[in-house]
């Protein structure tokens, strides 16, 4: 049996790497496959959960998998949308460098 | 040992290792998406020996064959092969990404302790699509419908910021 503590850290550490790929990287579409990672991460931690608890012989419970199909189907939603605003941003700046669209920071 | 747990660590590692290549590969995009598809598949795996059948499934049909190709069309639409920035310069989002680090190391020594029970017995058909399915369309028809409609905007929405010029 795996132990579940393992897969909750290999969770953490996944979202680790993708917090840490938001936060250094520059490359926008690399930006947008970060937050695909700590999405996974969380997918993973779900779905450890819903392992642990999986209910009784009568009464399953798979709820944490259907937050993980729902998760899915938004972070597909989340690319198509993320990955055309890339397109138009190349098409206006010329560059995906994310230093190049600092128009409303502070 | 048993081939589950060695399984487990070996898919474990082809993550941790294949996540790291893709976050820390500054020359080359493409290869920072073949990273990422390696992940996706290794936690499909994953999935599969946490008995989440149909998650995995959906998890390799979804990213490793819609997703990242989607990264890949654009990085090799927008012809970002040799593209190279110099890492940002601001100390605040770094002071942020490190707390981020030290809080999730801190809940991680905590974990590994052994704080979670073992899992219990399942049921048969765990993980399914049957059991999923009947889940899907029965106690969360709405959230369904709700994806659906969200899939819709998604759809429009690329479509029009990806357009030249709207007529």
């Amino acid at each position: 049996m795996i132990p579940l503590e393992h897969v909750i850290g290999l969770s953490a550490i996944l979202f680790v790497i993708g917090v840490a790929g938001v936060a250094l990287r520059r490359n926008l579409i690399v930006v947008l496959m970060s937050i695909e990672l700590m999405l996974n991460a969380v997918n993973l931690a779900f779905v450890g959960f819903n392992r642990l608890w999986p209910g009784t012989l009568d009464a399953p419970r798979l709820d944490g998998q259907v937050f993980v199909l729902m998760v899915i189907t938004v972070a597909a939603a989340e690319v198509a949308v993320g990955l055309g605003i890339v397109i138009s941003m190349f098409r206006n700046r010329d560059s995906v460098n994310l230093e190049d669209v600092s128009l409303l920071k502070w | 040992m048993t081939a589950v747990q060695v399984l487990f660590y070996l898919f474990a590692a082809l993550a941790l290792a294949s996540a790291l290549g893709m976050v820390l590969n500054l020359r080359n995009t493409v290869a920072a998406a073949m990273s990422l598809v390696v992940t996706m598949v290794s936690l499909a795996g994953i999935y599969v020996l946490l008995e989440a059948h149909l998650v995995a499934a959906i998890q390799i049909m979804v990213y490793g064959g819609a997703i990242v190709v989607l990264f890949l069309f654009v990085v090799m639409l927008l012809n970002l092969r040799a593209d190279e920035f110099a890492p940002g310069r601001q100390w605040l989002t770094k002071l942020a990404a490190g707390l981020v680090v030290l809080a999730a190391g801190a809940e991680l020594v905590r974990l590994l302790s052994g704080a979670l029970p073992e899992p219990g017995p399942l049921p048969p058909g765990f993980g399914g699509y049957r059991m999923v399915g009947l889940l899907l369309y029965t106690d969360y028809l709405l959230l369904v419908e709700v994806a659906s409609l969200l899939l819709l905007a998604a759809i429009v929405g690329a479509l029009i910021l990806a357009k030249r010029r709207i007529d």
